[in-house]
């Protein structure tokens, strides 16, 4: 029976991992699915973002759920997928890349990590597991402080020449071995196996509505500012459409120094703003004949097209003869 | 009395016939009723559940608390499938005695949470079918809940509702205690006195419009001071 783990002594390890049995049971509760995440690099470093609504099929399980869980201090990861594997599998990868820092005494890059993870789930694959999460991290360089702050400011200034640097000594063979690149890396990793670098990352059930926007505004040389307002107005952009996902927006904030991590914001608010400003620039307008009958009416954001078009229909009902129209624009129907 | 999704729209009695052989699996879990709530306040938290065992259509026990004590400070409300949640509660049970004979102090309630949650993945693919929620004070003495899913996911909250009529009740907390979609209205912290209150007003609520909650209440009380346990009587139809 799989249980007995449970029972062994604190002086081993916690927990193994879970054995996988080999028929299914089937389940009578729904497991949490759903949600929004990104993970954009730009030149300021790593920016993640996801909503926070957890939802079991159809019932909000929980409106403030952490979906960006930070693995150590220079990594970070968001969670798509079942919230549970996603939690327990980033402990067991923050536990291994822990012991990994403390017997080789470096970090362990990105790339390293995201393959640590896959092959960790691989066991896993074709089982229910459900796990599909990025990992946005700053590769630096030794644990040693003195060391860090130079492989940190030639990270920040020069990371285009340290990635032609190390191209051009993979030409040459042996001498690019073991040096690590350093600067923001991005890699997206799932249960079934992938595992992708990138630059762009979107990954949930709102991902299509959220790389919509993204696609539009991210380049490298945004600034910080930009960048948080895009990845907010992505993952906004996606809650509004996406039933699954809602709530709050999380960011984080990965550079040379590390992760940081801004208010969460209530998306609430963004969408009242958002109502205010559309009703304060549109302007309806009404075309009504001399009795007071309305024939047309025309409103939304581009005010100024529609106000022509209003006084061409006047014009061209002088023309046919129809008299009195007239052509009003009101603020508020 | 059945209820009326058993007929058609139009009001017609649903037709029966023989829809070929179907196979009936022997299934390792049952639903036992039962709803949980704990509440956390400024230096208390309140943890209760209603006492009604139920299965399908007929009740066990009127008198099954699910309400377990765990340490002085911790409180665990447990809803879903009982056998699930008896055996749960024994592993807890010895794993918290193992700790404490090999760390020579009881465990906080924030490692209880961590500690559930590694059990209940361990069981991955074979979940307990139990929805728990801790409530107990951390080691500042703040209250603290933290609820789960039955496969181990869990987060801190300031009040959580589980089990069977937590959809209804989750809501009317959503709004009496974490004061949202409301406006203009003052954010006052939660008293001992009027968090009781709210959380008996609510399970009368939940018995009137779930049937597998009704009985009796049980209220566990968590301060500093110690655990305190109330009965309440509610709806026995």
């Amino acid at each position: 029976m799989p249980s007995q783990d449970s029972m062994e002594p604190t002086f081993s390890l916690p927990i193994g991992l879970p054995l996988s049995s080999s028929h299914s049971v089937p389940l009578p509760f729904p497991m949490s699915h759903g949600t929004t995440t990104l993970a954009f690099i730009f030149q300021g470093g790593v920016l993640a973002a996801a909503d926070t609504r957890s939802s079991c099929s159809g019932l909000v399980a929980c409106p403030a759920a952490q979906k960006i869980l930070p693995i150590h201090s220079h990594l970070v990861g968001t969670t798509s997928g079942t919230s549970a594997d996603c939690a327990l599998w980033k402990r067991i990868l923050a536990r291994e890349l822990r012991l990994y820092q403390l017997r080789h005494g470096r970090r362990l890059s990105t790339g390293g990590a995201a393959k640590l993870l896959s092959h960790m789930l691989q066991p896993f694959k074709g089982t229910e597991l459900c796990v599909a999460a990025t990992l946005c991290g700053w590769d630096g360089g030794e644990m040693d402080d003195n060391q860090m702050t130079d492989v940190e400011n030639s990270a920040s200034l020069n990371l285009e020449k340290a990635k032609t640097q190390c191209l051009s000594t993979a030409v040459g063979g042996q001498q690019c071995f073991g040096r690590e690149r350093s600067g923001p890396s991005l890699y997206y990793v799932c249960s079934d196996g992938t595992r992708l670098k990138g630059t762009l990352f979107s990954v949930g059930s709102g991902s299509p509505y959220a790389y919509s926007v993204l696609d539009q505004g991210v380049q490298w040389g945004l600034t910080v500012q930009e960048a948080v307002s895009i990845a907010r107005e992505a993952v906004f952009r996606a809650t509004y459409r996406d039933a699954y996902s809602g709530n709050c927006v999380d960011l984080y904030h990965i550079t040379s120094k590390g992760w940081t991590r801004r208010n969460r914001e209530d998306l609430k608010e963004e969408y009242y703003r958002e109502k205010e400003r559309q009703s304060g620039d549109s302007q309806r307008i009404m075309v009504k004949d001399f009795k007071g009958k309305a024939f047309r009416r025309m409103g939304g954001e581009f005010t100024a097209h529609s106000l022509a078009l209003c006084r061409k229909v006047q014009s061209k009902s002088l023309q046919l003869g129809v008299k009195g129209v007239d052509c009003q624009s009101t603020s508020r129907y | 009395m059945l209820s009326t999704q058993a007929f058609a729209d139009n009001g017609k009695m649903k037709d029966y016939h023989y829809t070929g052989p179907v196979e009936h699996r022997f299934s390792p879990y049952a639903f036992n009723g039962g709803t949980v709530l704990a509440v956390a306040g400024e230096d208390f938290a309140i943890v209760a559940s209603d006492t009604r065992l139920s299965e399908g259509y007929s009740i066990h026990s009127r008198d099954s608390p699910k309400c377990y004590k765990l340490t002085d400070t911790t409180v665990i409300g447990c809803s879903g499938f009982h056998g699930d949640c008896l055996t749960l509660t024994k592993i807890i049970d010895a794993r918290l005695k193992m700790y404490k004979h090999s760390n020579n102090k009881t465990m906080t309630s924030g490692a209880v949470a961590a500690m559930l949650s590694t059990i209940l993945y361990s069981r991955r693919f074979f979940p307990y079918y139990v929805y728990n929620i801790i409530g107990g004070l951390d080691e500042e003495g703040r209250g603290a809940v933290y609820s789960f899913d039955p496969v181990g996911s869990y987060q801190r909250d300031t009040y959580k509702a589980g089990g069977s009529a937590s959809a209804m009740l989750q809501p009317l907390l959503d709004n009496q205690i974490g004061f949202k979609n409301m406006e203009g209205v003052q954010h006052v912290p939660l008293t001992q006195e009027k968090a009781t209150q709210l959380v008996k007003d609510v399970f009368i609520s939940a018995a009137e419009r779930d049937v597998y909650t009704g009985d009796a209440l049980r209220l566990c009380i968590v301060t500093k001071e110690g655990i305190k346990e109330e009965t309440i009587s509610l709806r026995k139809d």
